[in-house]
């Protein structure tokens, strides 16, 4: 996250102290990403040492006020066209859980995708909600006001999309999973009753393995291919 | 993503639409089962599922296709009777009363709302609305009003006088809504609303929903899309006919108000 350029959108509005910086970063943002005063002033500090801004006198209660320099704004101008750095994606607990939970011992990855689902789908009915009474303030209000809680709902609808996309992408890993443990279930029931040697019978059972779906030992110890739903159906 | 919990975030409101839990529920299953068919070809479209909607509350139904989500309508909307279990809607248990009876209910208590909207295309807005009243014995000039009075409710009062094919789908979606609800009657079942409308207006006809449930409606909504089950108060997982997980109540407004007091 650019504190950096945050900080200089600000103050392209004007000379502002460190507390007001952190209060309006986090009126913009719905404090989504919270900041502390530390961070304003430590990253205020290297923008000056960059030559980015400068201090600029103080106000009447006696607060440090910045204010932003030619070499910033030209700094400003290139982030706001610049597209965001994907070169390398940021590292993401969910997908790498994911990854580990496939063949992982003793880990039930369905099981796994629910809990997740579970929590997603609420974040998604909490941000729904915000995002119902932002609606409603972005009507009513204009202004700073007005440009603060038009940024804010930007700010929701990204988690929303975020929290969808989540949410979309397990069920997708879900229903592979579950297509690719009944094709390994119909391989291993080709397989048994030819008597396949070798490559054939390791391949089944490993398979299963890599799904980690009970439902395909069922289906590979009856020797039958069966479609997902009714090996799940069979297991209750 | 840094925790981005909503509590931590200004803007908020303290407006809450709590169901009241003493109230009763607009609609209760009880260990509801349906079984299609029989011998071999025997498939348990549910198994044992209970689930209460209480008014003011929206409750979103998810599943993979399959799972029993519209089974599940169709028994509570008692379009469809369950193998075994009970079917309670106002009170009333509608798997044990007669035909005509139900006919009744399902008229002055039970709206629907379909994937393709299914308003009459001979009649206009306000005619499609007013239909169901007709239908209960309520004279049609009674109805008309009644009708004009649920549409203009719903900021819906200059489509009063089309014909469905002169609105366009998000429209008509809203005027199926507005039809569900008129009247006495608080339950809505809505089968995948938005299916047919782009995102933007499914979210509008979902916001639509979603304040006749503040307004004191008992919904069931059935969708596969998370965004749109994201409105709901409770969002119930269906899997081979059994509910295997479900949202708590969206605790938005008390972690809101715990925030607030601790701020």
């Amino acid at each position: 996250m650019s504190i950096r350029h945050g900080l200089l959108a600000l103050l392209e509005h004007g000379p502002r102290y460190g507390s007001q910086l952190r209060t309006e970063f986090e009126s913009r943002t719905g404090a989504t990403w919270p900041l502390n005063v530390g961070q304003v002033y430590t990253t205020l500090g290297r923008l000056e040492r960059d030559g980015m801004v400068v201090q600029d006198g103080e106000d009447d209660a006696g607060h440090a006020l910045y204010a932003i320099t030619d070499a910033g704004r030209g700094e400003l101008r290139s982030w706001f066209g610049r597209p965001v750095d994907r070169a390398s994606p940021p590292r993401d607990e969910l997908a790498i859980k994911l990854a580990m939970a496939v063949g992982a011992p003793g880990v039930d990855i369905r099981a796994v995708i629910q809990a997740q689902r579970h929590a997603t789908l609420r974040a998604m009915q909490d941000y729904t909600r915000l995002k119902a009474q932002a609606l409603v303030a972005v009507e009513g209000a204009d202004g700073e006001k007005g440009r603060d809680d038009v940024a804010w709902l930007l700010v929701l609808e990204q988690l929303i999309f975020q929290t969808e996309a989540e949410a979309r992408w397990l069920d997708h890993s879900e229903s592979r999973l579950a297509r690719l443990s009944a094709a390994a279930a119909r391989r291993a029931g080709n397989a048994t009753p030819a008597a396949t040697p070798g490559p054939a019978d390791s391949r089944g059972p490993a398979a299963t393995d890599v799904t980690g779906a009970p439902a395909a030992r069922t289906t590979t110890d009856h020797g039958t291919a069966r479609t997902p739903s009714s090996a799940r159906s069979a297991r209750r | 993503m840094p925790e981005a919990m909503p509590g931590s975030m200004p803007h908020e409101s303290h407006e809450a639409h709590q169901s009241q839990p003493s109230q009763q529920p607009v609609l209760q299953l009880e260990q509801l089962t349906r079984v299609h068919g029989s011998g071999a070809t025997e498939v348990h479209a549910l198994r044992g599922v209970d689930l209460s909607v209480f008014p003011g509350e929206l409750v979103a139904v998810m599943g993979p296709s399959g799972s029993g989500k519209s089974t599940l309508l169709t028994i509570a909307g008692g379009l469809d009777s369950p193998t075994s279990g009970r079917v309670v809607v106002e009170g009333t248990d509608i798997t044990t009363v007669g035909r005509k009876e139900l006919a009744a209910l399902r008229r002055r208590s039970i709206g629907y709302v379909f994937q393709d909207y299914n308003l009459i295309p001979a009649l206009t807005a306000a005619e499609n609305v007013a239909l169901p009243r007709e239908l209960d014995g309520v004279s049609a000039r009674k109805a008309r009003v009644t009708a004009v009075a649920a549409l203009e409710e719903m900021g819906l009062g200059q489509l009063a006088d089309r014909f469905p094919d002169e609105m366009s789908g998000g429209q008509q979606q809203r005027v199926a809504i507005a039809r569900a609800l008129v009247g006495d009657r608080r339950l809505v079942l809505a089968d995948e609303p938005t299916g047919a409308l782009d995102s933007e207006t499914g979210e509008s006809v979902l916001a639509l929903l979603r304040a006749r449930c503040d307004a004191g409606a008992a919904g069931i909504l059935v969708t596969h899309e998370p965004r749109f089950a994201a409105w709901a108060d409770r969002v119930v997982f269906l899997r081979d006919g059994s509910v295997v997980d479900e949202t708590l109540r969206s605790q938005a407004d008390s972690l809101l108000s715990g925030q607030a007091a601790a701020q």
